[in-house]
């Protein structure tokens, strides 16, 4: 076993990654970026290195920089964790020719698996059932066109070196496939510097089911299927394990077409063989195929660790320090089921826009796994993934584990950003995924019920109303309230969202009565202990003030709420409607425009590149641009001003 | 040690007791409620129309909420002018801003439009004398006509009328006592010096005004016809004439101004924690030990038991002079010696009362004074003695003993009794008063029975002959007199204490009237010449 090891990543992969180095006696090196200075995989390591600026390019990306501080710091291997260079042949060559171990498989290996045709190719060699399509080196617009009509609509065209959905199209009728081929190309061009497509199948019904696999270099083991169907345009939201309707048959048949996909490329270490499955009916044996194969550790292991009681991360330290595989397949069975659901910093209702901000508050429950990179303090910065984190239950079957979930994503508190929680919580409610009837269109389908903002109840505003004046959070004092005759009747001033809340708060009786504005609600809430009590019922509402001018509620949901600083009344005149900010923080791509010149209203003014999207910022009216206050390349936050437009008189 | 509480919990007596005492305090409770409201409904409403908050929501605005707000002069006015100035017309107490204890003066333009009647002045001087013993800043939210016309001659020209206001801010402006004015409506005439003479001023758009004179007396003096917001508006003044400060937008951002200007005063003056103990026995049941009828006799330590913290009286010369309960013990986590009447005062109590007054003199320790007194004992066995020599030591001790006194009329207020006891003219600095007290020179019993002597005497001399009834009917207009001016609602009407309270809370009243005297330095004592 090592001694040291460095690990090449950050955020909660790099903190799960110590978590089990600690408890194997292996020394930890952390590497971080001038954004990631103070985040928790740097305290938890033993060891931490500069690497460079905020950029991924300029630090998680930079191979030879992460080298030299694995030779510096005498570390003997390197964990590469996901993404970043994880899957980067000639970084892997590079630790290994620096001497150094690579915690993962050969570049070999990830060569082969990395060009998706070539892939197939190889997979179709090793008798693993990969979709009809077209793979070939022929990019011609015609011939490309001939052969998805060869393998009959709908086709789904895919960006050949693509992931993570990016180049990719579905097209539904050969009238379209001219102009989706277009799209898919330009976007592959931009994301990968590679335009060449593949022309597949599409699959109705599709459920996306994986086998995590683990190889020695030479034999390979399957750890069971997860099931990752729960999809919002091709990023997962809940994985589970195993996957629900799976007859022992088809897990049988796809696990053993897994073992030959890795062992096909003398697979060492953990890697993931992703299926897409005909879901439109009970799975088969003759219905799933080769999709891809992921060769690093996935977002989604900790599923696979729960059902098999396993650490893949210990695995993969002993397969790469040259140990023989832990456990023979028929060691290895299923305990239970489990559920992950991802955690992001993203704002649902402005169509999942990734957010940014400090974590004022963060608190998992104590029934659940939270695997995170970050504590309450900490910031979801602009530069990297906004996940904050993976909530992680198991249960005995699916239903008690489904039943964990709900209550994990309804005590799971965040403010100071926004997410993704309450979409969460309405998908783990979903009665369709409850009966397991999953599929990689159903998100998409009830998207509208499922991104429904929750509102919060006359209750939780009253509790909203009592933080915004600083009552009910700090223990109560003697005199709290005191006024000789009648109580005084303080009035508190929110907002949630554009809403403006109004409610007039009285001290009485050793609680508060709350009544709102607009309405008849009056509640009466007093505090004993850490509990509140609302109209002579105990709650399990909580409120926090998460700072100045900031004030959550946590019961069920999470609602934020704003105090307006009522000094800030003068400084409205100034604002107005005409000025262009940026919806997010990111860096300015293009501006279209020049002082002076005429818009109407939906013209392009600018565009926004953030969280690796290019979001087009349009005017809002007709007018005139009287000012650009950025230049393209500049590096911006959310809410900063970028182009003025004249008055607007009318 | 820890008092012991004789009462028992749900007897005839205490059931009778509590019956009494409810029912005046919910007389009281109405004059107070009622005088929270101000002009009435449709003057409230005006007011609201013009997008003013009223004064109550304009003063719970100021105060960081959660707060304590001790109102002085809840019932002020009460029954005067025809019920035509409720509450005076003002709002005034001393409550907390940014953590710091201060005194709020609010006009209630809903009242006769803010007008100073006589006792609005009165009470607005009694903040003022308040906030200047207790080093507290002012915040006037000034909404207010100026004096009251019909009563100009009660109002203008005396030295504690309305020109006292203003020397008394230059004074504790003087004293580096914080004077913020917040113009919130009208500041005319001699109300235009408020805002000028504080150190900080603030007013609000197109609401607040302060001139001299307003627009009706500029036409007739010189004709020249102007509007108010031209002459003396918010933008006016901020802008080019330097009368205020800070221009704010509505009542809410001037409040928060004002908040802001009280953050920034430096210094220090946090209010204290007010922590301490609770009574081992529950303030609630003062109403159960404390007689109905006030000719009941009854221990004080029983209410001291539900005043002081864990209900622990260190008590003084227990022994001696037993009419006079005294010793030290906390309120809400501040030492006190406390003064309490345990039936009329002799000699010793007298003497005792002096010697423990010196002792929390030297001490610096606060005086609470409980105030249920018929007087000293009078006949020849006293007056020989010499008991007005002995009663002149304690009236001496406590009117110049430098500590803070706090006074609280729980009973009767008689005769020389209340100068011994730190009545009003003894300048405590809080004087309180329960529903059931009365205060008067004499009984009205006894003042109707010394005129009835002195008249029988009279026809008698005269050779005639006085009935019973011709007696008794001589002495009822007398009594009723008697009965009606010490009540505590024509008490507090006139401002002769700062106001009812409820015996219930007294605990809270004596913590908060000891914070708020805490807050300014406790000076060194030099008593008068004793008579010994």
């Amino acid at each position: 076993m090592f001694d040291k090891i460095l690990i090449a990543n950050r955020g909660e992969i790099a903190c799960r990654i110590i978590e089990t180095c600690r408890q194997m006696g292996v020394g930890t090196v952390a590497v971080y970026s001038d954004a990631d200075a103070g985040a928790r995989h740097v305290a938890l390591a033993d060891q931490a290195v500069h690497i460079g600026a905020a950029l991924p390019a300029e630090s998680y990306l930079r191979g030879a920089r992460i080298i030299q501080a694995a030779l510096d710091s005498g570390a003997q291997a390197i964990h590469p964790g996901y993404g970043f260079l994880s899957e980067n042949p000639d970084f892997v060559e590079a630790v290994e020719a620096a001497g150094l171990t690579f915690i993962g498989p050969s570049g070999q290996a990830i060569r082969a698996m990395g060009l998706k045709d070539a892939a197939k190719a190889l997979m179709v060699e090793a008798g693993v059932p990969v979709v009809p399509g077209y793979h070939g080196a022929g990019q011609e617009d015609a011939r490309l066109a001939a052969e998805a009509d060869k393998i009959g609509y709908p086709v789904l065209i895919k960006a050949v070196a693509g992931g993570g959905g990016k180049g990719m199209r579905l097209v539904e009728a050969a009238s379209e496939f001219g102009s989706a081929l277009e799209a898919a190309r330009a976007e592959a061009k931009g994301a990968f510097g590679n335009d060449a497509v593949l022309v597949e199948k599409f699959i109705q019904s599709p459920r996306h089911i994986e086998i995590q696999v683990f190889g020695d270099g030479t034999r390979a083991v399957h750890l069971f299927e997860r099931d990752c169907s729960l999809q919002r345009r091709h990023q997962k939201v809940i994985e589970e394990a195993p996957a629900p309707g799976m007859p022992e048959a088809v897990r049988a048949a796809m696990g053993a077409a897994a073992v030959r996909a890795a062992e096909a490329i003398g697979y060492k270490g953990a890697g993931t063989v992703e299926f897409i499955v005909d879901g439109s009916g009970p799975l088969r044996e003759d219905g799933f195929w080769f999709m891809e194969m992921n060769t690093r550790l996935q977002v989604e292991h900790p599923v696979t660790e729960f059902i098999t009681g396993l650490d893949l991360v210990a695995w993969q330290l002993l397969v790469a320090s040259g140990a023989p595989l832990p456990a023979r397949q028929d060691e290895l069975a299923i305990d239970g089921h489990a559920f992950e659901a991802r955690l992001y910093a993203e704002d649902v209702p402005k169509g999942f826009l990734p957010a940014t901000g400090r974590l004022t508050h963060l608190s998992f429950p104590a029934g659940a796994r939270a695997d995170t990179g970050v504590r309450a303090g900490d910031e979801i910065s602009p530069y990297y993934d906004p996940m904050i984190a993976k909530v992680i239950v198991h249960g005995s079957d699916r239903e008690h584990a489904l039943q964990k979930l709900r209550q994990a994503l309804a005590t799971t508190q965040v403010a100071g950003t926004v997410t993704n929680l309450a979409f969460l919580r309405r998908l783990a409610a979903h009665p369709g995924f409850a009966k397991g009837a999953v599929d990689t269109g159903l998100i998409g389908r009830d998207l509208d019920a499922l991104t429904q903002e929750p509102v919060p109840c006359s209750k939780s505003r009253a509790l909203a109303a009592l933080g915004a004046l600083g009552l009910g959070v700090a223990p109560r004092r003697a005199a709290e309230g005191f006024a000789l005759w009648q109580p005084m009747e303080h009035q508190a001033r929110l907002d949630w969202r554009d809403e403006a809340i109004l409610a007039r708060v009285q001290c009485q009786g050793g609680g508060y009565l709350v009544r709102l504005d607009g309405g008849e609600a009056a509640h009466h809430i007093r505090r004993e202990g850490e509990d509140w009590w609302i109209d002579g019922g105990k709650v399990s509402a909580e409120l926090v003030v998460t700072g100045e001018g900031h004030v959550s509620v946590f019961w069920g949901n999470g609602y934020h709420f704003t105090v307006p600083d009522p000094l800030a009344v003068a400084a409205g005149d100034a604002a107005g409607g005409d000025v262009i900010e940026a919806p997010m923080p990111g860096l300015v791509k293009a501006v279209f425009v020049e002082a002076g010149q005429e818009v109407r209203r939906g013209d392009r003014l600018a565009v926004l590149e953030a969280m690796k999207m290019e979001h087009t910022l349009t005017a809002p009216r007709d007018g005139d641009v009287s000012e650009v206050l950025v230049a393209t390349g500049a590096q911006v936050e959310a809410g900063a001003a970028l182009i003025q437009l004249t008055e607007d008189d009318a | 040690m820890k008092l012991k509480s004789q009462l028992i919990v749900g007897s005839e007596a205490a059931r009778t007791n509590r019956a009494a005492h409810l029912e005046v305090l919910r007389v009281a409770q109405e004059a107070a409620e009622s005088a929270a409201l101000g002009g009435g409904e449709r003057a409230r409403k005006r007011h609201l129309d013009r997008g003013k908050l009223l004064p109550r929501d304009r003063v719970a605005g100021l105060l960081d909420p959660g707060a304590p707000f001790l109102e002085i002069g809840a019932t002020a006015a009460h029954g005067l002018y025809g019920g035509d100035a409720p509450c005076a017309g003002v709002i005034a107490g001393v409550g907390q801003v940014m953590g710091r204890q201060v005194m709020v003066v609010c006009n209630d333009a809903t009242v006769k439009g803010g007008t100073y009647y006589p006792m609005t002045v009165k009470k607005h001087l009694r903040a003022q004398e308040i906030a200047a013993e207790c080093h507290l800043p002012c915040i006037y939210l000034v909404d207010s006509g100026g004096a009251n016309l019909p009563n100009q001659d009660e109002v203008f020209p005396d030295r504690e009328h309305f020109g006292r206001i203003f020397y008394n801010q230059a004074q504790m402006s003087a004293k580096g006592i914080a004077q913020i004015a917040v113009v919130m409506g009208s500041c005319t005439a001699g109300g235009a010096y408020v805002p000028a003479m504080s150190d900080v001023s603030i007013i609000v758009r197109e609401q607040g005004t302060i001139f001299l004179a307003g627009p009706p007396l500029v036409k007739a003096a010189t004709g020249e016809v102007v509007s108010a917001e031209d002459l003396g508006g918010g933008d006016v003044h901020t802008r080019l004439s330097g009368v205020a400060d800070y221009l704010a937008e509505d009542d809410a951002h001037a409040l928060a101004l004002a908040r802001r200007a009280v953050a920034s005063l430096g210094g220090g003056g946090t209010s204290p924690a007010l922590l301490g103990e609770t009574p081992a026995y529950d303030p609630e049941e003062i109403l159960d030990v404390v007689p109905g009828d006030l000719r009941t006799p009854y221990d004080i330590r029983e209410v001291i038991a539900r005043l002081v913290d864990g209900s622990y009286f260190d008590e003084f010369k227990p022994r001696f002079g037993e009419t006079l309960v005294c010793g030290f013990a906390r309120v809400m986590g501040q030492d006190v010696g406390i003064v309490a009447n345990n039936g009329v005062l002799f000699s010793e109590s007298a003497q005792k009362g002096a010697h423990f007054v010196e002792l929390c003199s030297q001490r610096k320790t606060p005086l609470v004074f409980l105030q249920n007194i018929t007087g000293f004992m009078v006949g020849r066995k006293y007056e020989n003695e010499g008991i007005a020599r002995h009663g002149a030591k304690m009236v001496t001790a406590v009117a110049t003993t430098a500590v803070p006194k706090v006074t609280m009329l729980v009973g009767g207020s008689f005769g020389a009794g209340n100068y011994g006891m730190a009545g009003r003219a003894y300048s405590p600095r809080f004087l309180w008063t329960w529903p059931n007290s009365r205060i008067s020179v004499m009984g009205g019993a006894q003042a109707a029975g010394v005129l009835a002597t002195v008249k029988r005497e009279a026809v008698e001399r005269a050779g005639g002959s006085w009935s019973a009834d011709e007696e008794a009917a001589f002495k009822r207009p007398t009594e009723e007199m008697f009965e009606e001016q010490s009540h505590p609602l024509y008490a507090s009407a006139r401002l002769w204490d700062d106001g009812i309270v409820d015996p219930r809370r007294s605990r809270q009243v004596l913590g908060l009237s000891l914070a708020a005297s805490l807050n300014a330095p406790i000076e060194e004592t030099r008593f008068g010449v004793f008579r010994m």
